[in-house]
């Protein structure tokens, strides 16, 4: 099991926290195998740094296997690097050359303010979800589960929807900052179940609602969420919004 | 501790939790405005007991230390949930989940808590689609499901390779609802350090704001440890980055006994390790093992591809030497077997720590269907693999370019590698009946405590147990408790005890800082993990337990003498989170080797080398063994032991046949 003979070069972004300015720093790795994870080169790195006796650099991450959407890494100018479909915990050294140049920065927006180096607040999409992404119904006497037969369809359309992990790429990507697409993916997956039809239009309005209120800026079209999304949310759900929040005003004012 | 008891209620089995549920005490509405509980963990466990509570009207906490309580590791969760529904018509029922379950954990665990969760299962499938839970179907419109290893009936629920996923969102969404609500108040990017106890009784926690670093006390009527397992012991596992010990751990020195804790899960089917680098690893569901077939080649050291080496020179292992359970057997069994054909040298790969995993049996098993379907009697072998290929694409995608964005390997045209890791603690926290640990007042749920799994969880059980703790079992048992509480206020946390708890939790950050040695958090846990899997993994012995204690109380000193950890307490310092959960692991291996070293017999996952039958088999002790080991911590590197005897009264105990 040998150590890879990669060389990569790393423009880091450094922020000591919220209220500092930040700045880049280079750091070289060497030995850098292409069956490293990403993350995994930064930590050889890490492991460097605390050895000389430096603060090493902050990032977020958990599960390591593309779900947890923790890992959130904006590489060379992406959400998430270079590949598609794809978080950065699951993007591997293979993608890269010896040699490269690799710029590594936070998600920017300013719904998601800093918290230090690459690591950033993401709390304003729990307070979304809490405006209403849910289906109001307690614990207790649910009925059997096969009484309400749902078209495969229509399952599999609300799962793909529902796969979002709340990365936050999509923010990141966006030249406004729009949280569209995290929050379409949410209103489209229980607008497409019967289940979700009783609270179908105040849900809409009430996460759209919250979500101008964090300060996420407008959704112009540009499509480029979707584009950087890894788990390839589609622009579809952006219009299922649109047509439900619609109605949604349409009813409040009728 | 002085005496346990399980209160497992009296009457038949088939009643006795009905019987409860009637008879435990009530709380009336405006009392549990008053009452507050602290939860922490936000994984199925955990999200699932705060959205239910608080929809009773408890004034409630939660905790966790990722940014979001959407990301608790129940979210990688892939395979599968079970439930007795017998939506199959195959023959599935309450008792045979329950007879399953008690099997498969090797007639380990107690009768009556597992016979509640069989009971309750179904309820929890019902209660996820009520919330938009979007499982896979059938055309028809109802609910799909699929085997899992251990069974012979067809009562797994899924959602593609995302089930863990799924359900913990519909979980967090519920009680994101209470958040809303006002009823329940999220602590994110929080750490629990200690718990606070006054009069024995759980009263509070100290937890660490991971991002300002301060220490800040909470007060609970009563507390629930929701804090998931503690695989990350072993350094490597399909655990998250982050999943630690240290909630239970510090419950644990307060008085929690500890139930069974060398009972760890070894899965089957992982990504093999590909170096020094790896900093985790990774699960390839269960649910391939349906329409996968395992396989080494016949001669020993063969080095062709996978696709070179023709039928008649591969050896199916499983199917070999397990024919009616074929490749569905428990992970046990197929754990051992893997590293049993490995360690003879037939083992594949570079490293030849591996095994093969095959769909192109299924491939042209779906693809024939599907060419039947289309009207295509006619279709080559090649047409037929291709529409396979595409069965196989719904029912795994995300599994098998999972696999192909880590090994750089397409598993779509050859066979898969892969090698056993750890994967679940069926040990943890002991409770009772009522989910409550030795400390009244503090409950544990989900993966964190030893309660249903005995010595091998089967797959797509943790996750039903997680909810059923959460949504049904708590909601219940939790009253018994807190309607002789109504009249306690709430303490204020300036109290001596909560002082007390915090200072205890500074000094253990102070001395971690001030230490200035020069070896980093990572490679101590990296030699821990070494010792746990060589001497503490899937074989055992006497020779190696001893050792590896002996090792690991070196490495412990060592680590509290060169230890280096860079900046301050006050900031945002991952490094120094870090070091106080890999502090806990280096006690709690300790006692996962002593609790490994008492238990001289082989039962599911933990098998002494001493102990197995002429076939190499786990081999029980039922005359000696048949008991829950519970560890009473007494001080460094002391432990008193406790035996729960466990009796079956419902299912005959028997030698474990797969054959
Ligand atoms: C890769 C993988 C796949 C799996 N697949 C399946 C499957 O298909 N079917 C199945 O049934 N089971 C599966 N399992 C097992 C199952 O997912 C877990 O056992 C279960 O989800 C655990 O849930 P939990 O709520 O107990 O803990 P977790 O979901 O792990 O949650 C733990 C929570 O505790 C918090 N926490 C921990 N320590 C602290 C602390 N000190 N302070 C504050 N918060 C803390 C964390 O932040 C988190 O919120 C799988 C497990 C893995 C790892
Ligand atoms: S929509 Fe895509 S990019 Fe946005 S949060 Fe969800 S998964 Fe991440
Ligand atoms: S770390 Fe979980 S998605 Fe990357």
């Amino acid at each position: 099991m040998s150590h890879g003979s990669m060389k990569i070069n790393l423009k880091v972004w450094r922020q000591k926290n919220a209220q500092a300015k930040g700045n880049f720093e280079d750091h070289i790795v060497n030995e850098v195998s292409p069956d490293m994870s990403f993350l995994e080169m930064i930590d050889v790195l890490n492991e460097s740094i605390v050895n000389k006796g430096d603060e090493p650099i902050a990032f977020d991450h958990d599960c390591r296997e593309g779900i947890c959407g923790t890992c959130s890494l904006y590489i060379n100018g992406r959400p998430h690097g270079p590949l598609e479909g794809v978080t950065t915990c699951q993007l591997h050294m293979r993608s890269f050359n010896d040699g490269d140049t690799i710029t590594v920065e936070p998600w920017r927006a300013k719904a998601f303010p800093v918290v230090r180096d690459l690591v950033v607040d993401r709390s304003a999409f729990d307070r979304i979800i809490a405006a209403g992404g849910y289906i109001s119904v307690n614990t207790g006497n649910a009925q059997d589960a096969n009484c309400l037969p749902i078209n495969k369809e229509d399952a599999d359309d609300a799962f793909m929807s529902a796969s979002c992990i709340g990365c936050g790429a999509c923010v990141a990507a966006c030249k406004n900052a729009s949280a569209m697409l995290f929050v379409a993916a949410k209103v489209s997956q229980l607008a497409k179940l019967p289940q979700g039809q009783p609270e179908r239009y105040t849900r809409v309005a009430s996460m759209v609602a919250q979500m101008d209120k964090e300060g996420f800026g407008a959704c112009t079209n540009t499509g480029a969420c979707s584009a950087e999304c890894p788990k390839e949310i589609s622009l579809t759900n952006i219009a299922q919004l649109n047509r439900d929040y619609m109605r949604a005003k349409f009813l409040e004012n009728a | 501790m002085s005496k346990l008891e399980s209160k497992i209620p009296e009457g038949p089995i088939e009643t006795k939790w009905s019987k409860y549920k009637s008879s435990v005490p009530l709380v009336n509405p405006s009392n549990k405005r008053n009452l507050e509980i602290l939860i922490v963990g936000s994984g199925l466990a955990g999200a699932s007991a705060a959205a239910s509570l608080a929809e009773l009207g408890y004034k409630v906490k939660v905790f966790c230390f990722q940014d979001s309580p959407r990301r608790a590791h129940s979210i990688a969760a892939q395979g599968g949930i079970n439930a007795a529904k017998n939506y199959q018509n195959d023959g599935d029922s309450t008792y045979r989940l329950f007879y399953d379950t008690i099997k498969g954990g090797d007639y380990r665990a107690r009768e009556g808590n597992v016979h509640r969760l069989a009971e309750v299962s179904s309820s929890i499938i019902d209660q996820c689609v009520a919330q938009g839970v979007p499982f896979a179907r059938e055309y028809g419109g109802l609910l799909s499901n699929r085997s899992f290893g251990g069974t012979q009936v067809q009562r797994t629920f899924y959602a593609a390779g995302q089930t863990g996923q799924q359900l913990l969102l519909g979980a967090y969404s519920a009680m994101e609802r209470q958040v809303g609500m006002g009823t329940v108040q999220m602590f994110a990017r929080h750490e629990m350090l200690d718990l606070v106890t006054i009069d024995g009784k759980a009263r509070g926690i100290i937890a660490k704001n991971l991002v300002t670093g301060e220490l800040e006390r909470y007060f609970g009527h009563a507390v629930l440890l929701c804090s998931g397992g503690y695989g990350n012991v072993f350094y490597l596992s399909t655990n998250a980055m982050g999943a630690n010990v240290t909630a239970i751990w510090r419950a644990h020195k307060q008085g929690a006994v500890m139930g069974n804790p060398c009972f760890t899960q070894i899965h089957p089917t992982c990504i093999p390790v590909s170096g020094d680098h790896q900093s985790k690893l990774t699960l390839m569901s269960e649910s391939l093992r349906n329409d996968g077939r395992i396989w080494v080649p016949i001669k020993q050291g063969d080095d062709r591809s996978p696709n070179d080496i023709p039928e008649e020179e591969r050896d199916y292992y499983l199917e070999r030497r397990y024919p009616a359970f074929g490749n569905l057997v428990p992970r046990d069994v197929a754990s051992r077997a893997a590293k049993e054909r490995c360690d003879a040298g037939f083992g594949v790969g570079p490293s030849k720590m591996a095994v093969y995993l095959d769909f192109k049996f299924n491939m042209m098993r779906y693809g024939r269907v599907e060419a039947s379907k289309q009207g295509l009697p006619n279709a080559t072998d090649e047409e037929i693999l291709k529409l396979g290929k595409e069965v196989i694409k719904e029912k795994y995608g995300n599994l098998f370019d999972m696999y192909k964005q880590i090994t750089g390997d397409n598993p779509y045209e050859a066979s898969m590698r892969i090698y056993p890791a750890v994967h679940y603690t069926m040990g943890g926290l002991w409770v009772d009946y009522d989910l409550m640990t030795t400390v009244p007042g503090l409950y544990c749920l989900g993966e964190a405590n030893f309660s249903d799994h005995g010595a091998n969880r089967l797959g797509a059980s943790a996750l039903m147990q997680g909810l059923a703790d959460g949504y049904y079992v708590i909601p219940y048992t939790i009253g018994a408790y807190l309607s002789k509480e109504i009249a306690t206020k709430a303490i204020d946390t300036n109290h001596p005890a909560f002082v007390e708890s915090e200072q205890r939790v500074q000094k253990v950050l102070d001395t971690l800082l001030n230490i200035k040695g020069t070896k980093t958090v990572e490679s101590f846990h990296k030699r821990l993990g070494k010792i746990m899997w060589d001497k503490c993994g899937m074989a055992r012995n006497e020779k190696g337990l001893k050792e590896a204690i002996v090792e690991i109380q070196a490495l412990r000193k060592e680590y509290w003498s060169d230890l280096r950890i860079p900046g301050v307490q006050h900031e945002f310092n991952p490094e120094l989170d870090r070091a106080f959960r890999v502090a806990d692991f280096l006690e709690l291996g300790e006692l996962m080797c002593i609790d490994a070293l008492n238990r001289h017999e082989s039962c599911g996952g933990h098998f002494r080398e001493e102990s197995q039958t002429e076939e190499g088999e786990a081999l029980r002790d039922d005359e000696n063994f048949a008991y829950v080991s519970v560890w009473d911590y007494k001080g460094e590197s002391q432990w008193e032991l406790f035996k729960e005897e466990l009796k079956f009264e419902n299912i005959k105990i028997a030698q474990r046949s797969y054959k």
